[in-house]
């Protein structure tokens, strides 16, 4: 899994509540069996006037103008700010590999859906949430003052604007090792494997049915 | 110490805990299909790991295969794309082994919540894990059950477990008769009405109340089903006769000399009196009319008597600003009743409501009558291939085609669009899916959620129409 320590970042606001994993990447780009790839069709149906399909050369689709992350001010933005229940719906990781694959870091909102939360810990996608009056407040200085960045240091949990003014956010310690040190999951979780063999011979014996 | 079902679900399958609470849960059975695991198994495979229980593992192919022109097999898909994932998945399931493998036209193929109560491959006190948020479709058997990403998809693959933390505990308590034609997808459309499609965030539900109890296996099903669309990570309902009359005789339910042992344990599956909750929400059964969703979120719902609501009539702006966005997208305007909204598409089916009984409930209200001329396409898709054959045996395909609804092959079909079935730019449809998220069933169309009796309906109609009135 890629680390994640610290961001110095330039942020794009995405004034929504409910966005949902369909808008995040429509379910046409999912027949895909890769991993990667997925960045040009990031918020499809928004981002672009015309249909898109798998396989479709987007250079020569028609941006809308109009979409937040088409202006140019926000090229390059590698923090997302939104609002609440951001990831709704389905639960495909597309989502989380979509942001990813675009260049974006680290998304801050007022809550995140729950499965497509814990998508993102999976690839290095740090969500952070912050109360309504700070969400509030950071999309005001974001549309203010063009370039706006945002500091985010994982290891302090604290997000600092340009003002100086140090934001904190809580994240769960088990994350947040994974997170600072691209641990694999699976390679932690099989240094238990002794234990999940003897909790297997148990229900095999208590529950036998289980193991038809 | 007094436990809910949520609580003793989750501590039988905790096989290692860390220090700030996330656990390593075992899980026992892991749905699979064909969009959200082929890079899990490209990831076993780089990685040199195999599957830690190929016995565990229940696979089915449903989300891109098309509901027409299977005589012409593999071929009949036409989408190409489409085709390597379904392929794909049979090399996989190949290389690495399942407990069972319902193929792309199988006379058992399904979607894939549809089939695992079916084949009795869902048990109670299991936990079941799919990489599909619908999962919590099988806590209706007192299963702790919840959609994956694709990491962790891979991460049940290879060691059997998943990481996770526990969530709050919510009780959904409903209460009272549910009057005539109200079902339990009002009950969730009005739940999710009513604290919004963020209120479950955080908590596993568990619906309790008589007029759960009161509830078939299949309504309980489609109830769990949208447990996530309200945001929680699972819902559940305590085990009853219920629930052990639907699973005797399931091919995967326990055999003769184990199944008065496993019953005994299951009867133990429901909270103990006076175990507390995190929160409690509270619904009336009886004062429950058919529901039918206005905007792009299933929160954006009213009565089939109520009217499109206006962006003044809510205070919260960034909430105003939403619904004004819905009512753009969805081409409404404000205040016109519900039933005044003509439709140009029907969709029953999805894993919410595809089973027999909903087909059943469409079928009764089909008899005799016919599809509106405004209505260009009224499709009925079976969730499962034994559910098709069901109907076909009660003779209900030949009441949905007598009326003009066209009868399809089972699979996700019109709910999602991955496949041929789709609605066109600016089309009107009255689905008994569950999501009617911008684009959701095809590129710029507009869904409306509603019960399987609320659909046959609205395609006889034309519009959306209250059900009861073609009841007497
Ligand atoms: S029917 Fe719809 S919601 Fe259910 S699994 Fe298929 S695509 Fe997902």
């Amino acid at each position: 899994m890629r680390k994640f320590t610290q961001l110095d970042g330039l942020v794009a606001p995405l004034d929504r509540a409910n966005v949902d994993t369909d808008a995040i990447i429509p379910k046409q780009f999912l027949k895909s069996i890769k991993r990667s790839g997925f960045g040009p069709n990031l918020f499809d149906e928004w981002r672009y006037l015309d249909h898109g399909e798998p396989g479709m050369d987007h250079a020569k689709r028609t941006p809308n103008p109009n979409f937040v992350l088409n202006q140019p001010r926000y090229e390059g933005a590698a923090i997302l700010l939104t609002r609440d229940n951001f990831g709704c719906g389905s639960s495909r990781e597309h989502a989380p590999w979509a942001l990813e694959d675009f260049g974006l870091r680290a998304l801050i909102g007022v809550s995140f859906a729950d499965i497509f939360f814990n998508n993102c810990f999976k690839n290095g996608l740090l969500p952070i949430r912050l109360s309504k009056p700070e969400v509030d407040e950071l999309f005001a200085q974001t549309l203010q003052q063009p370039g706006y960045r945002l500091r985010i240091d994982l290891k302090a949990q604290t997000v600092t604007r340009p003002d100086g003014k140090v934001l904190r956010f809580e994240v769960e310690a088990f994350r947040k090792h994974c997170l600072l040190d691209g641990l694999d999951e699976i390679g932690l979780t099989l240094r238990h494997a002794d234990k999940i063999r003897e909790f297997e011979a148990r229900r095999r014996f208590e529950q036998p049915w289980l193991f038809a | 110490m007094l436990r809910t079902l949520y609580d003793k679900l989750w501590e039988s399958h905790v096989v290692h805990q860390e220090e700030d609470g996330t656990a390593l849960l075992y899980i026992d059975r892991h749905l699979v299909h064909e969009v959200t695991s082929p890079q899990a198994f490209e990831g076993l495979k780089l990685a040199g790991r195999k599957l830690w229980r190929a016995d565990s593992v229940v696979a089915t192919a449903d989300h891109n295969t098309p509901t027409q022109g299977w005589e012409r097999g593999i071929e009949g898909i036409e989408d190409k794309v489409s085709r390597l994932q379904i392929e794909t998945l049979s090399t996989n399931i190949q290389a690495f082994g399942a407990l069972s493998y319902f193929p792309f036209r199988d006379p058992r193929q399904g979607i894939v919540h549809v089939i695992g109560p079916e084949q009795g491959a869902t048990l109670p006190g299991m936990t079941v894990v799919c990489g599909d948020s619908h999962t919590s479709t099988h806590g209706a058997f007192a299963c702790l059950a919840h959609g994956i990403g694709t990491s962790e998809v891979e991460h049940v693959m290879a060691t059997q477990c998943l990481l996770q933390k526990k969530s709050k505990s919510m009780r959904v308590l409903v209460n009272g008769q549910l009057g005539k034609a109200v079902t339990a997808k009002d009950i969730a459309l009005a739940l999710i009405g009513q604290i919004g499609t963020a209120g479950g965030t955080g908590y596993a539900i568990e619906f309790a109340g008589s007029a759960i109890r009161g509830l078939s296996m299949e309504g309980r099903m489609t109830l769990c089903n949208m447990a996530i669309e309200a945001g929680a990570r699972a819902g559940m309902v305590a085990v009853d006769e219920v629930t052990i009359e639907y699973l005797k005789g399931r091919p995967f339910a326990p055999r003769e000399d184990q199944w008065d042992r496993a019953v005994a344990y299951w009867r133990t599956l429901g909270s103990d009196a006076g175990a507390q909750f995190d929160a409690t929400v509270e619904l009336d059964a009886s004062r429950l009319q058919p529901q039918v969703t206005w905007g792009t979120s299933p929160e954006m719902v009213v009565d089939i008597a109520g009217a499109v609501p206006a962006p003044e009539d809510f205070s919260d702006p960034v909430k105003r600003e939403g619904v004004a966005r819905a009512l753009q997208y969805m081409g409404l305007t404000p205040r016109t009743p519900l039933t005044q909204i003509k439709i140009d598409k029907v969709f029953i089916g999805s894993c919410t409501n595809s089973r027999i009984e909903d087909l059943r409930a469409a079928a009764g209200i089909a008899r005799g009558r016919h599809v509106a001329a405004n209505v260009k396409l009224a499709l009925v898709v079976p969730g499962s291939g034994l559910v098709k054959r069901q109907a076909e045996a009660e003779g209900l395909d030949k009441i949905f085609t007598d009326a003009g609804f066209e009868w399809r092959q089972p699979g996700c079909s019109m709910c999602l669009a991955m496949n041929a079935d789709r609605l066109a730019p600016g089309e009107r449809c009255a689905s008994t899916s569950n999501r009617n998220f911008e684009g959701r069933q095809g590129n710029g169309g507009r869904t409306h959620l509603l019960s399987p009796q609320m659909a046959a309906a609205a395609a006889i109609a034309g519009h959306f129409a209250d059900v009861r009135e073609l009841l007497s």
